[in-house]
């Protein structure tokens, strides 16, 4: 019941901002996480930020979904 | 239930239970392949119909009108034949735009000429306002299928290959981007052509080409599925050559969809015996609607019926038949 | 590079020796685990089982009864995410009474319902709100939004349940053996992993917060089968990548500042107390059951569903003689069926595979 996807902040408002899930643009809201910058990742669900990435997640996650059999 | 669904004109297992339970009782038709192939003479015929209700009626790529004539003469191609002539009928609402009206016409126009169909007569009629959606477009087909060759959906067998020539899901990503209700932007683009030139090169090949088919509602699933029950056969695929761009998976993560469900429209699933497959797969890149084709799996035996994807971690699971509405989820 | 931990957890399985269920109680989890296929490269003494962790599965009947009875009222629309528009409810769905003329609107966010009630101000617009902790927060700033607009047309009919209390019934029901939680990454994202640790406290099992990917899950396994190696259970995090230990403590406020806990009614869990979520006395003008004529009409639960027991891990989909028969796919009776993930979906097609 948690389906989320990691997005990039590309524009920024003041409680919204546009972010894209490897082009897929849409609004979200971003109240519920501290300080987002443009350029940020963060953790998207229901149209919500719930959760700002570090970089060095963000790197973890592109490492963890490349692994395969 | 005791009502039409959405489910039922999303071309899954809704579709199909309609079809089998009320249409083919009553009518009889002798094949369920998207054009009946029928003999006149020592002529072999292929006709086909369709409709096109796409909303909305313009999109990023092409408009209804490029879509009636790409999605009619694919569905002759796909049976082998090469499309000669084509119906035209419109149901246009009360209060359409004379200018959008235009633009569709020019459309199918260039759409026509490009696939090398000749529009041979057409129906205009009016409904009033609200009474659909600007404009739907009603089309039949016919081709002509040379000599003695035969392509059709139960034709499958253990030990062919599966291949796709580019992309999955552009179709149906560039469409949703601008319904109602589902809002997000895209830079996808609908991949609306006709595959007939890719067709008939492949066929040209001399390979032995036992199905062809173009995944246009519910998808490859949906396509791969049909074909798998017709054929009486398995089909697996493999998850690591499906080729997906990197922003149509953007988009279906985003909705929670999954690629091999949405809808394409100028891609072409060719099934050929397995010694002839890179024969077949270097015949189509050198097509221009093939330069990114790839092999997507194999034909097996068993399970009959079903399709499997053996995914990038090396486990496998079953690819349904879809229901027949991409819902967005949560969950 | 990085490697699927398969080994390490064939080597673990073999060192635990005895057979081990592990539990997922997040749909998701249960989505990505099939999608990937990964069931079939366990270890034979390792089981990954589905708890309750689908809201569609556990949402009572008689709420998708009420949300059809809101669905027929003329100057209704019901907002709601797509999951919700299969379920069967006692007589019909959303999706049919969408064919019959009701209005259903599928959103993808309760902002996009706000969206709606501004947009149609005519109209009541009633959002579903289904959804664990991941989701509820956004329901909570969606209700908080139509307050400070004043706004006289937004409801949300309010079904919103919390993890922790149905972990610890289905643990207290010794029904189902459980060896160890995979704890769902998103929710956790907004509670923290502290919210797990009652669990190895009172039950001495271990936690592993996991996330979504493949890997993940798999590497939760591993952590899960490495505690029983050591003989610990403790709560450990593997999604740390997304969780902190605390959370994410804006939307934990907003959380409290607009729903209360309550008792609330699982399928297949009965009552469990203190596992829903129920909108605050100062928003009251936004409950539907408050503000509407909600009617929850008596629900009749098809006599042959299994799908209490199914979710409660106790039955499985082949023990209910509905399943393949009434029950399929197409027709779903049960939520189980419905979800595409659901114990029953899944097994249906397995069974089906089996015998093709």
């Amino acid at each position: 019941m948690c389906l989320a996807v990691p997005a990039r902040i590309v524009e920024l408002r003041e409680t919204t901002a546009t972010i894209s899930v490897a082009g897929a643009l849409r609004d979200v809201d971003v109240s519920l996480i501290d300080e987002p910058r443009l350029g940020d990742y963060v953790l998207v669900h229901a149209g919500f930020a719930i959760h700002k990435w570090e970089q060095s997640e963000v790197d973890e996650l592109e490492e963890i979904r490349g692994v395969s059999a | 239930m005791n009502r039409i669904l959405l489910a039922h004109g999303g071309g899954g297992s809704l579709t199909q239970e309609l079809v089998q339970q009320m249409f083919v009782p009553a009518f009889k038709m002798r094949s369920l392949d998207d054009a009946a192939v029928l003999g006149v003479d020592r002529v072999r015929l292929a006709f086909t119909t369709d409709s096109y209700v796409v909303k909305p009626y313009v999109f990023p790529g092409g408009d209804i009108g490029r879509l009636a004539v790409c999605g009619t003469v694919n569905d002759l191609a796909v049976q082998g034949a090469q499309p000669l002539w084509m119906s035209l009928s419109f149901i246009l609402e009360e209060g359409l735009p004379l200018a959008d009206l235009e633009t569709i016409v020019a459309s199918i126009k260039t759409a026509a000429t490009e696939a090398g169909v000749e529009i041979v007569t057409g129906d205009t009629k009016v409904v009033e306002r609200g009474k659909c959606e600007g404009l739907y477009i009603n089309t039949a087909g016919i081709g002509r299928v040379a000599g003695r060759r035969s392509v059709s959906h139960a034709g499958a067998r253990a030990g062919d290959v599966v291949l796709l020539n580019g992309p999955l899901a552009e179709h149906g990503v560039a469409v949703m981007s601008r319904r109602e209700g589902i809002v997000f932007q895209t830079s996808v683009v609908s991949d609306c052509a006709p595959v007939w030139p890719l067709v008939k090169a492949i066929l040209d090949s001399n390979a032995e080409i036992h199905t062809l088919r173009d995944p246009t509602r519910g998808g490859v699933a949906g396509a791969l599925n049909d074909i798998a029950v017709a054929s009486g056969v398995g089909i697996r695929l493999e998850e690591k050559a499906l080729p997906i761009g990197r922003e149509v998976r953007g988009a279906c993560d985003l909705l929670g969809l999954d690629p091999l469900t949405i809808a394409n429209e100028g891609k072409l699933l060719v099934i050929c015996r397995g010694s002839d497959a890179d024969r077949v797969l270097a015949t189509m890149k050198r097509q221009p609607l093939g330069r990114r084709s790839v092999v997507i799996g194999e034909v097996i035996e068993k399970p009959k019926g079903m399709v499997l994807l053996h995914t990038t971690i090396g486990g496998e699971r079953i690819v349904d038949m879809p229901t027949g509405e991409d819902l967005p989820r949560i969950c | 590079m990085m490697k699927l931990p398969l080994a390490e957890i064939a080597a673990l399985a073999q060192q635990v020796a005895r057979p081990m269920q592990f539990m997922e109680v997040c749909g998701t989890h249960t989505m990505a685990a099939y999608r990937s296929g990964l069931h079939q490269l366990l270890p034979a003494n390792v089981r990954l089982i589905s708890g309750p962790g689908c809201p569609v599965c556990v949402t009572d009947q008689s709420y998708i009864d009420a949300a059809i009875d809101l669905a027929g009222h003329p100057d209704v629309i019901v907002a709601t995410f797509g999951d919700l528009v299969r379920v069967p409810g006692s007589d019909s769905s959303l999706e049919q009474e969408r064919a019959a003329g009701a209005q259903v609107r599928i959103v993808y966010s309760p902002s996009d319902a706000l969206v709606l009630a501004r947009e149609c101000p005519s109209k009541k617009v009633v959002f579903l709100g289904i959804g664990f902790e991941t989701t509820a927060p956004t329901v909570a700033w969606a209700i908080r939004q139509a307050a400070e607009e004043n706004l006289k047309n937004f409801f949300v009919l309010c079904a919103h349940k919390t993890m922790p209390q149905a972990m610890d019934a289905l643990l207290r029901g010794h029904e189902v053996k459980i060896d160890g939680f995979l704890c769902p990454g998103h929710v956790s994202v907004i509670t923290g992993a502290q919210l797990y640790r009652f669990i190895c406290e009172q039950y001495k099992i271990p936690c592993v917060v996991t996330g979504f990917e493949p890997w993940d899950i798999l590497s939760g396994i591993k952590m899960l089968l490495q505690q029983h190696v050591d003989g610990r259970a403790e709560v450990e995090n593997e999604y740390s990548r997304s969780v902190s230990e605390a959370g994410n403590l804006a939307a934990q406020e907003l959380l409290a500042r607009v729903f209360e806990p309550c008792d609330v009614s699982w399928r297949g869990l009965g009552t469990i107390a203190g596992s829903g979520l129920r909108i605050r006395q100062e928003f009251a003008r936004f409950d539907a059951t408050v503000a509407l004529d909600v009617v929850f009409p008596r629900t009749r639960v098809h006599p042959g569903c299994l799908c209490g027991a199914v979710l409660r891990g106790v039955a499985t989909p082949l023990d209910c003689r509905l399943f393949g028969r009434k029950c399929s796919p197409l027709h779903p009776v049960g939520p189980c069926m419905v979800s595409s993930e659901g114990a029953c979906a899944a097994s249906y097609k397995y069974e089906k595979r089996a015998a093709a």
